[in-house]
């Protein structure tokens, strides 16, 4: 039988639109991902956000920034200490008032366990995604460690609180350092368990090298920063390039690579736990004694912009604050680094599977919260 | 009222006044022996449903893990489709545009069926409450809520506490009653507000 | 580049730019239908080389929406703040900069939805956090809800 005309116009219409989330077990979190499929290729992907806008900075209009802050940890959970430390670091600035050293060092090792504990979350999806179950386990179990560390001090395991514009809230507990040491030795011994178990797996390795490749170009262009930005080349820890806190006083490495897939996007996040524990180590056992709550008579910024810039392990978060002068702000606005990095998303996932869609949304590590708000 | 977590009786855990009264209701002599046996197999194996949306849900996962393991009281398996799914633990904000979303998948579970509210945006909208101009104030706005979980968010021993009292309520009804939904919050319908349709108004 | 020689380059290309008041950042004020040129020419100068827009946002102020832009550069490291001021709150709109940087498609559109900003030649401007359907723009200092709680 002849080819007619209607069946070459059928083999052509093979493309279908499927719709993957809000619920779904593999995009963490509300996130709908509408894709149009040819076969089991992407052809192109549309995100759709909003199922978890809670309106945080129209709220944070009526509240004091003592009050705002309890909201911020809210925005990107897993990295609860860091984004408090931005809206402290942005008011402080305002003011233009130095908190002591010893805040200093207790900011910088707080946020480093975070990052830490982001990294060990982070690895444990991933694994998961890829249908590694163990991962779940080795992950969880190390990350827990850390939370007893956070619970003991703080008080809270996920959302502390503790980091506020004029210092901390309380001082750290006596056991801190001794338990924060043991952890360090602890987890030297079983990162490489990591190692062992993904990274050198040649099934892991056919499942995400050459996988979502992003060109440094495109990373600096949709502005896409921590580590899927590092991992394409583009220098942008803040970290390094306008320190804050403790971390002038530190010695580590940046890790960049340039081929910019999957592979090195995870492989940037587990050489940054390495790095990580060696800042802790350089700072625990210095810490100076000092007041860890400055004297404020009212926390009020004065008339003007102010903007702050802080590495989360997620990427860049930048506070924007629009002050009249009073004890509210007239305007909050925070630059979250999970909205930039995930409209890449559409440019980087062309071509591939749908399970390798997957793998590339883990490892550019979206927390939906962060990008709605 | 010393509460002992640890090593607790099965008969000192009556500290729930409403549960209490629910099994004093009484029911028909005969069934009762096959209520208890169904009863028993519902309750020690509830699935839940892959469901979070914030916060809670690494709260949720943590509790899955090794130190706090919720394999072993039965709620291990999480199934991806509501249709397999037994309890859907709402963890984490419920805003506006999710709700016709929650109420799809509520509808779409097979009975019987039952929600878990967990942490406080769940219970009552939780730090979102004022002046948050999409967040709904409570999830048993949208579903009925069998048991809330308070906490912000809430450990995974409370969340783990917040299972064994589902599973209690799930032994103290009975079949004949389960048609008529006793024991679930009925705030939704009461308050006869939908907050599903939009009614903003103009700026 | 230190700030007198970017605030000299800009000066020097679009003399009727004026200056800001911010101490972290040089500020630039550019009337709405000249921001567009200066963000083109910033990013391709080969002094400045802005190729990468960090944060784009708005806010609702008394004399109209203020529209800030902050650029660096990824090889030189410098920042600039740029500002332009939409006068007419009923219909406020200015040219997109989605095509010199990639990101401000994404941050215009939440500008759109949470302001109502209009961004000329802008390729999918709509809505991105709210219902497509939700009335008004809830960032406006003037916007009433019978939904929210107040307190």
């Amino acid at each position: 039988m002849e080819e007619t005309l209607l069946d070459i116009e059928l083999k052509e219409k093979e493309e279908y639109i499927i719709n993957m989330g809000p619920q779904h077990p593999s995009t963490h979190g509300v996130l709908r991902l509408e894709v149009c499929l040819e076969g089991e290729k992407v052809k192109y992907l549309r995100p759709h956000c909003g199922y978890i806008h809670r309106g945080i900075e129209k709220m944070s209009e009526k509240l004091t920034y003592p009050q705002l802050l309890h909201l911020t940890d809210r925005m990107d959970y897993l990295s609860a200490h860091i984004n408090n430390e931005a809206v402290a670091l942005c008011v402080e600035n305002a003011m233009e008032v130095e908190v002591s050293d010893r805040v200093k060092y207790i900011r910088t090792i707080l946020a480093e366990l975070t990052r830490i504990a982001s990294h060990q979350l982070w690895w444990s999806a991933f694994g998961m995604d890829l249908g590694a179950l163990t991962t779940f386990f080795y992950g969880l179990r190390d990350r827990e460690k850390i939370l007893d560390i956070f619970e003991e001090t703080t008080g809270s395991r996920l959302i502390q609180s503790y980091i506020t514009p004029g210092g901390l809230m309380g001082d750290i507990h006596p056991n801190f350092q001794k338990r924060t040491k043991e952890f360090v030795k602890y987890f030297r011994k079983k990162l490489p368990e990591y190692d062992q178990l993904l990274t050198g797996n040649v099934i892991f390795h056919e499942r995400t090298q050459g996988i979502g490749i992003m060109s440094k170009e495109d990373a600096i262009d949709y502005g896409v920063t921590g580590p899927p930005g590092r991992a394409s080349g583009f220098h942008c820890d803040i970290r390094k390039i306008a320190p804050y806190s403790a971390y002038p006083l530190v010695k580590f490495n940046q890790i960049l690579f340039t081929e910019g897939d999957t592979f090195h996007r995870y492989l940037v996040r587990i050489k940054e736990m390495w790095e990580s524990l060696s800042i802790i180590e350089q700072l625990i056992d210095n810490i100076p004694p000092g007041e860890t709550m400055l004297s404020l008579k009212a926390i009020k910024a004065p008339k003007g912009e102010y903007y702050q810039r802080v590495e989360t392990a997620r990427g860049e978060l930048g506070v924007y604050i629009v002050s009249d002068g009073g004890p509210l702000p007239a305007r909050i606005h925070y630059r979250t680094p999970n909205f930039s990095n995930l409209f890449v998303l559409n440019k980087i996932a062309q071509g591939h599977k749908i399970a390798d869609l997957v793998a590339i949304s883990g490892s550019l590590d979206l927390v939906i919260p962060d990008i709605d708000r | 009222m010393g509460i002992e977590i640890k090593s607790m009786e099965y008969g000192d855990f009556n500290d729930n006044e409403a549960l209490e009264e629910l099994k004093k209701s009484g029911s028909n002599v005969l069934l009762s022996t096959v209520d208890a046996i169904i009863n028993w197999g519902r309750s020690n194996s509830v699935w839940p449903l892959t469901f979070a949306t914030s916060c809670c849900g690494i709260e949720m996962m943590a509790t899955g893990g090794a130190r706090h393991d919720f394999a072993r009281f039965g709620i291990e398996v999480y199934r991806a489709s509501p249709r397999q799914a037994d309890v859907i633990v709402v963890a984490g904000t419920i805003v506006r545009k999710m709700a016709p979303v929650l109420k799809r998948l509520y509808d779409q579970m097979a009975d019987p069926k039952y929600v878990i509210a967990m942490g406080a945006c769940a219970v009552s909208g939780g730090p979102f409450y004022y002046n948050s101009y999409s967040v709904i104030r409570g999830v048993d706005q949208v579903i009925p809520v069998d048991v809330y979980i308070p906490g912000c968010p809430p450990r995974p021993e409370a969340l783990l506490y917040g299972v064994m009292q589902l599973q209690r309520k799930i032994q103290a009804l009975s079949m004949t009653s389960e048609k008529k939904q006793e024991g679930k919050s009925h705030r939704h319908r009461a308050e006869g507000k939908d907050v599903i349709t939009k009614e903003t108004s103009s700026s | 580049m230190t700030r007198e020689e970017m605030t000299a380059l800009v000066r020097g290309k679009f003399p009727d730019v004026k200056l800001g008041s911010n101490k972290q950042f040089p500020e630039f004020i550019a009337a709405p239908d000249q921001i567009h040129s200066l963000c083109t020419a910033l990013k391709e100068d080969a002094q400045t080389k802005m190729d990468y827009l960090f944060c784009e946002t708005a806010a609702d102020r008394k004399d109209g929406f203020h529209l800030v832009y902050h650029l660096t550069s990824s090889a030189l490291g410098h920042c600039v703040m740029l500002r332009t001021v939409l006068t007419d709150k009923a219909k406020p709109e200015v040219e997109t900069v989605g095509g010199i940087w990639m990101a401000a498609e994404f941050y215009e559109r939440e500008i759109f939805d949470l302001f109502g900003i209009q961004f000329a030649h802008h390729p999918d401007l709509r809505r991105i956090f709210l219902d497509d359907d939700w009335v008004g723009y809830p960032l406006r200092k003037d916007y009433k809800d019978s939904f929210t709680l107040e307190h």
